[in-house]
């Protein structure tokens, strides 16, 4: 693994509406760090060695770095939109490599067997063809005109739906999902995945949505989307290998998930390698 | 009757789960246990100063013991799930539904620690959990020397509800379930139950496949 090319990214670090002045202490990529509120009720983040880490609070969470950030963190801009349900999900631990987290994520094939009976059911396991990208003047992965039939698509959604979403990877460890959203047609419900790097094997996952829904309460929302991250996390906790393969050599196509080639080859041209293995496949 | 319920509680399950194999419909009333700790707020403190889930309310009755709450289902819609008056068969309920407050507090804490960030010593909790699963593997092994499928009896009984979730939800704290084969096949039973209903982490039987088509006298 390397480091470098991943440290000058940000993470998230925990929720800003939890923030204490006694502070929480984690860690980021092996490191233990501190996050804190000061005097003024501003997150602060500390290193290791008490030094102070860049610090920016965004959608509903706080971020940090343990390098010099190049760039701000990602834009989304449906997080600005009035109308939209914020919802922090809340924390959940995984012990898997957290590229590994954000891959299971992108992937819409494993709904019906994973998510049985919400976001997919025998025998509708077919996902038809979309389209991957790797969008080169922003610099992100993306998968569109991905469609998927649900019994359950979301909360607001009365009954079984062809669903449409599109994925986003901004991030080495984030992943932003855009899907029908059942009450508002012409808009997309926005469900992320923070996932911040404890350790390469490690990661604490932070779920948020952007959500139009008038009538479902937080707690449901909240309960929908928990329950949908469970059922992930045994699956991810028995992955073998842990750190995520990417191939040093010749790309050569396999069967798997479109979008998860088009991540692991962007991984690679970026040197994202922490919470991965080089293998020849 | 309404139950304060979180979906990934193990507690709550246990009560779901009996209601559901029990034919009793509850009205969920669900609590944001996390990240909001509802449960530690004013509104269900008043309800239960202990500061846990599950909580039924039914009527003047409020009960903050999942163990209780078993109890009460069962009298209520199916009593064949309570102890019979054999007095083995009674005491061994009781044994098992006390002993279950044991998983809650080693494999359910553990689980907390590894999945929701609770403190705890996380070595000393597994370190119980895995005392606790070998104690039920022993109960196991020997009910099966008495021809019995149950903790209590050859048929599925509270006892058996308010073990299986912490039981079947151990790996989630870090302690596999790999050495205990009795509790491996219990556990099947109990997922083979009619009207068994599942939580994130605890899946439903797959179907099994058709035994093999031997046919004898033929090469
Ligand atoms: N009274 C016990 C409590 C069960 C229990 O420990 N419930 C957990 C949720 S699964 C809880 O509410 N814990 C409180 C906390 O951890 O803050 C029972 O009904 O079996
Ligand atoms: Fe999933």
């Amino acid at each position: 693994m390397t480091m470098q090319a991943m440290i000058d990214e940000w993470y998230p670090v925990g929720l800003f509406s939890q923030l204490d002045a006694a502070g929480r202490g984690t860690a980021l990529m092996g490191e233990p760090i501190v996050v804190a509120s000061d005097a003024d009720g501003n997150a602060k983040v500390t290193g290791g060695n008490g030094r102070v880490l860049p610090v920016c609070v965004r959608y509903g969470h706080v971020w940090s770095s343990l390098g010099a950030p190049k760039k701000a963190l990602f834009s989304i801009p449906e997080a600005d939109q009035t109308g939209r349900r914020f919802v922090d999900v809340g924390v959940v631990r995984v012990r898997c490599s957290p590229l590994r987290a954000v891959e299971n994520f992108l992937d819409v094939a494993h709904f019906p067997f994973v998510h049985t009976d919400i976001l997919g059911a025998e025998p509708h396991t077919e996902v038809q063809n979309y389209k991957v990208e790797i969008r080169e003047d922003v610099d992100e992965v993306w998968a569109t005109q991905v469609k998927f039939y649900q019994p359950l698509a979301a909360k607001s959604a009365s009954g079984g739906i062809t669903t449409e979403y599109m994925y986003r990877v901004p991030a080495p460890t984030c992943s932003v999902l855009y899907k029908t959203c059942p009450p508002r047609p012409s808009e997309w419900d926005v469900i992320t995945l923070f996932v911040q790097p404890l350790a390469e094997d490690l990661c604490d996952v932070w779920p948020w949505m952007a959500l139009f829904d008038d009538t479902t309460s937080l707690t449901d929302l909240i309960h929908f989307q928990q329950t949908i991250f469970l059922q992930d996390r045994s699956i991810l906790e028995n992955q073998i290998p842990r750190l995520l393969p990417l191939d040093p050599g010749l790309e050569i196509p396999t069967r798997a998930d479109l979008t998860s080639v088009a991540y692991r080859r962007w991984l690679k041209r970026h040197n994202y390698t922490y919470g991965a293995q080089l293998v020849a496949q | 009757m309404k139950l304060y319920d979180y979906i990934l509680s193990p507690s709550c399950y246990k009560v779901r789960l009996m209601a559901a194999l029990t034919g009793v419909k509850l009205e969920l009333r669900p609590v944001d246990f996390h990240p909001g700790a509802e449960h530690r707020g004013p509104e269900l403190l008043a309800l239960n100063p202990a500061g846990s889930i599950p909580i039924l309310e039914d009527g003047d009755l409020l009960l903050t013991e999942s163990s209780a709450i078993l109890v009460y289902l069962a009298a209520h819609a199916a009593p064949e799930w309570l102890a019979s008056n054999k007095p083995e068969e009674a005491a061994r309920v009781q044994q098992w539904l006390s002993f279950s407050g044991r998983l809650t507090a080693s494999l359910g804490c553990a689980r907390l620690h590894e999945m929701l960030l609770r403190p705890g010593d996380i070595g000393a909790l597994q370190a119980q959990g895995i005392a606790a699963l070998r104690e039920l593997e022993a109960g196991l092994v020997e009910q099966a020397e008495r021809g019995m499928r149950f903790l209590a009896a050859d048929r599925p009984t509270v006892a058996d509800i308010a073990c299986f979730p912490y039981v079947a939800l151990a790996p989630d704290g870090g302690v596999s379930l790999d050495p205990y084969p009795a509790i491996r096949l219990w556990s099947r039973a109990v997922r083979a139950l009619d009207a068994f209903i599942e939580m994130p982490g605890i899946h439903r039987l797959h179907e099994l496949k058709p035994e093999p088509h031997i046919e004898l006298g033929k090469a």
